[in-house]
């Protein structure tokens, strides 16, 4: 037995646990938070490509959803690894302050005259 | 069925947002393994019972303990309840929540209208996995790589030096 | 004729030697660049032997150029009598104007760099006369100039030598303009280039006296003008002398300026059908052989005194031309190779030994101090005026005098008379100031076999090269005017009259220098055209440029500059590294493309 509700009840599901888990990464300063709002993003979009896939009867749905599923093992692994050395070198997990990918505002190279070398 | 699909979607929906919200981080981990739960049996009522049991071993089995492990390693529990009590304050919310609600808007207007139901057959796990095996399997090899990179990086990156 | 290409290679490949090895030892190079001149003249004198044998003119096609639309010039080259004549002079003087050179320029740290660039002129030159069509020959044309301009300027730390290189370029340029515009026209007109179907194209094509064809060859003459330094560009000429000793004799006396005569003789029947272009090349030449031999009697440079006598020689060129004595006018040309280049090399024998004097003034009473260049000056000069049956330039000059008088140019002989009378003057002026009176100066000649060869060679040349019976006079039209008596002693006599004066004003007394006042003044500054060119063409340029100064053009490419950094500062503020700020421009980036693609 199915349950036969429109699909789109289904998609609309997905959709409000992934503004969920958008909500929760925009909000959480925490980066072991942030990590939790991926997982629950990732885990939302699996949900629809189970529904597409029920919705036609086929097994590629399922499918998608391993790969999905993997995709999200393999960087939740990443990201949990690097927030151990993030807590060893900076002592904070705050992504407020971890802010060390930031550009410096100073014009790279050299300005004003871009005439180039007379030669001699 | 139905009863179960509604259910198990209301269930998801409040334990998702309660783990959002939560300042300990093992509670919030808890309240998410209990949506993961609840989104099986969603799929479970869809009839993709193959992709519910994985949700279920993998997803909150696998990853989620992973999670309870690096929370254990980087003994972050009770000092920071505080912190982020304070990082929590309503006025935090005004501008997450905007950004989402916007996003959902779109999303509602784009996949309302989408016509049909589930196909009246489930599908089972053999077909799931013939198919794999079959014309799915170069994505097989391809996951199998994405883990191997995970794995070492993991590995690397988790080194004390 | 298989040898002809390789007269052409001989200077190039010693050029490209030259230019490749930069730190070559002075023995190698001069070896290389008098050597090839030498080879480039042993086979002239093979191939003119074998050409007198047979006079046919030969075509030897090297290759083509580049082909577009049906319009496909070669690399070709071409020999017969003209060209021939024009090899003879540019390799056989060429030849011993290198060797003196190689005495000359001893110790100078550019030694190699001299021969490289003479080298590279007598290729372009060889190219220029050679060339069986105008495009070759514009190529060569413009070769030449660009050597002159390296050549004046050779030694370039001084600016005034870069001053004069850049005067002689631009002055030139202004004659290869309209020179470039007349090819235009002739190729509208006539459809292609190569000279010998172009002349018979244009005799059948235009009736004498048609417009167009006068147009061609008067811009044609432009070119001339500017390259052989006749009026009105004739300013850059006295200014090249800045040049070492040895261009001024190879350059801007035997061969480059001689270009404009070529062209001219080569195009002959262009101008036989176009009198009114005939008469601008005749009243050209008669006009600026009076002008410059006046400014002449007015110099106290030694080199600036045969610069404006070789203006003027050339100007007796130009006559003869008008005049349509064309196998008279390259005679001269070939004379005057000879003795103009044995003057400039005894000068320069005499300026190295009074360590780079040039003032005529500071020199005198040289002839028994400097024997060989005495002589050759005193060879020379007689040649330069023409001295009765003795020298060679008289039996050029009165060919050219009795064509102007048989053709009934009675205005034109009459100025080449005066002139002849100026020509005595001046130049016996130079040779009793320099050469008669108290020794002024101390000399220390340090004499070589390499310099003195070359300068008994060519007086031997001015005394007998008269009885040389010069191949070009078979191609061209042959004209046999009449001698009649008294024109040729009216021609001897103003002639000696000229020597004469010299003698009675400069030769018994010590000259001080006169005063610059009056007509001297104005003849010292060449009857003033820089000055006037100066007031009408370069100052309101140079007004017009200052306006720009501030480069607006290149101001626009700056300014794209100054934007894409002032766009990078500003987007560089969006690289926060705050992980929280990203993901929400990616949130709202996702909103914006869902929004656009549901609305529209």
């Amino acid at each position: 037995m199915i349950a036969a509700v429109p699909i789109a009840h289904a998609l609309l599901l997905a959709a409000l646990l992934f503004s969920l888990g958008l909500l929760g990464l925009l909000l959480r300063r925490n980066l072991i938070f942030a990590l939790f709002s991926v997982e629950i993003m990732l885990n939302a979009t699996g949900l629809a490509f189970v529904a597409a896939g029920s919705r036609w009867g086929q097994p590629d749905g399922q499918l998608m959803f391993i790969l999905v599923i993997s995709l999200a093992a393999a960087e939740a692994a990443v990201g949990l690894a690097i927030a151990l050395q993030v807590q060893r070198r900076f002592g904070t997990l705050n992504l407020d302050e971890l802010t060390g990918l930031a550009e410096p505002a100073q014009p790279a190279g050299p300005s004003g005259d871009t005439r180039p070398e007379a030669a001699p | 069925m139905i009863a179960l699909f509604y259910g198990a979607s209301c269930v998801a929906l409040l334990a998702t947002a309660l783990a959002i919200s939560r300042v300990h981080p093992v509670h919030a981990l808890l309240y998410l393994v209990v949506s993961l739960l609840g989104v099986a049996l969603v799929m479970l009522s869809l009839g993709a019972a193959f992709a519910a049991a994985l949700e279920v071993m993998v997803y909150a089995g696998a990853i989620m303990v992973l999670f309870v492990f690096v929370i254990m390693l980087l003994q972050i529990g009770p000092q920071i309840q505080a912190q982020e009590r304070a990082w929590l304050a309503p006025r935090h919310w005004i501008g997450p929540s905007l950004l989402a609600g916007l996003l959902l808007i779109l999303l509602f207007r784009a996949m309302a209208d989408v016509p049909g139901r589930p196909a009246e057959l489930a599908v089972a796990a053999k077909t799931v996995g013939i198919t794999l095996y079959g014309p799915w399997l170069l994505a097989v090899e391809l996951g199998s790589v994405l883990l191997l990179a995970g794995l070492i990086s993991a590995f690397h990156l988790g080194r004390r030096t | 004729m298989n040898g002809l290409p390789w007269i052409l290679a001989a200077p190039l490949f010693g050029a490209a030697a030259l230019f490749a090895w930069r730190n070559m030892p002075e023995r190698l190079a001069a070896v290389i660049g008098v050597g090839s001149l030498l080879t480039a003249a042993l086979l002239t004198a093979v191939l003119g032997v074998q050409y007198l044998s047979e006079p046919v003119p030969v075509n030897v096609s090297l290759w083509t150029w580049f082909a577009v639309d049906g319009f496909a010039p070669g690399i070709s080259l071409y020999l017969d009598g003209l060209s021939l004549t024009m090899l003879g002079v540019i390799t056989g003087v060429g030849a011993l104007i290198h060797l003196y050179a190689s005495w000359y320029m001893r110790g100078d740290p550019g030694y190699r760099r001299f021969f490289a660039y003479m080298n590279l002129f007598v290729a372009a030159m060889l190219l220029l006369v050679l060339g069986d069509n105008l495009l070759a020959l514009f190529f060569g044309w413009e070769g030449v100039g660009l050597c002159s301009y390296l050549l004046i300027g050779f030694w370039y730390r001084d600016p005034a030598n870069g001053h004069a290189a850049r005067k002689a370029f631009v002055t030139t340029r202004v004659g290869d303009t309209a020179m470039a515009v007349g090819l235009f026209l002739l190729f509208r007109e006539l459809g292609t280039l190569d000279i010998q179907p172009l002349l018979g194209e244009a005799q059948l094509r235009w009736p004498a006296g048609s417009p167009t064809l006068t147009l061609a060859c008067l811009l044609l003459l432009g070119g001339a003008v500017g390259k052989s330094a006749q009026l009105p560009l004739q300013t850059w000429l006295p200014d090249a002398m800045a040049g070492p000793t040895p261009v001024s004799a190879l350059i801007h006396a035997a061969t480059m300026v001689t270009a404009g005569v070529y062209l001219i003789a080569r195009l002959h029947p262009l101008y036989a059908l176009s009198p009114a272009a005939l008469a601008a090349v005749g009243w050209v030449g008669a006009i600026t052989l009076l002008l410059a031999g006046g400014a002449a009697l007015a110099q106290t440079d030694i080199k600036r005194i045969l610069a404006y006598s070789t203006m003027s020689q050339i100007g007796y060129m130009f006559l003869a031309l008008g005049a349509g004595a064309y196998s008279a006018a390259i005679f001269h040309l070939m004379t005057h190779a000879f003795f103009k280049a044995l003057l400039f090399m005894a000068a320069g024998s005499v300026i190295l030994a009074l360590h780079h004097e040039q003032d005529i003034f500071r020199m005198g009473g040289l002839r028994r101090k400097l024997p060989v260049a005495f002589w050759s000056f005193l060879i020379g000069s007689a040649a330069l005026a023409a001295l009765p049956y003795v020298s060679a330039g008289f039996w050029s000059k009165d060919a050219i005098l009795f064509a102007a008088w048989g053709g009934g140019h009675t205005a034109w002989w009459s100025m080449g008379v005066a002139g002849a009378l100026l020509t005595g003057l001046y130049s016996f002026r130079l040779v009793f100031i320099v050469f008669w009176g108290p020794a002024r100066s101390d000399a220390r000649p340090h004499h070589h076999w390499s310099e003195q060869a070359p300068l008994l060679i060519l007086m031997g040349l001015s005394l007998f090269g008269g009885l040389i019976s010069v191949p070009a006079a078979a191609v061209l039209p042959a004209s046999h005017p009449a001698h009649p008596l008294p024109v040729l002693l009216v021609q001897i006599v103003l002639g000696l009259a000229g020597i004469a004066l010299a003698w009675r004003w400069y030769g018994r007394q010590a000259q001080q220098p006169p005063p610059l006042r009056g007509w001297r003044r104005l003849a010292h500054a060449a009857w003033g055209f820089d000055a006037v060119y100066d007031r009408l063409l370069s100052r309101p340029w140079l007004a017009l440029a200052r306006i720009n100064r501030a480069d607006i053009i290149d101001g626009a490419y700056s300014l794209l500059v100054s934007l894409t950094q002032a766009g990078h500062l500003l987007l560089i503020r969006s690289q926060t590294g705050a992980l929280r700020r990203y993901a929400g421009g990616i949130a709202i980036g996702l909103i914006l493309l869902l929004g656009a693609s549901l609305w529209t």
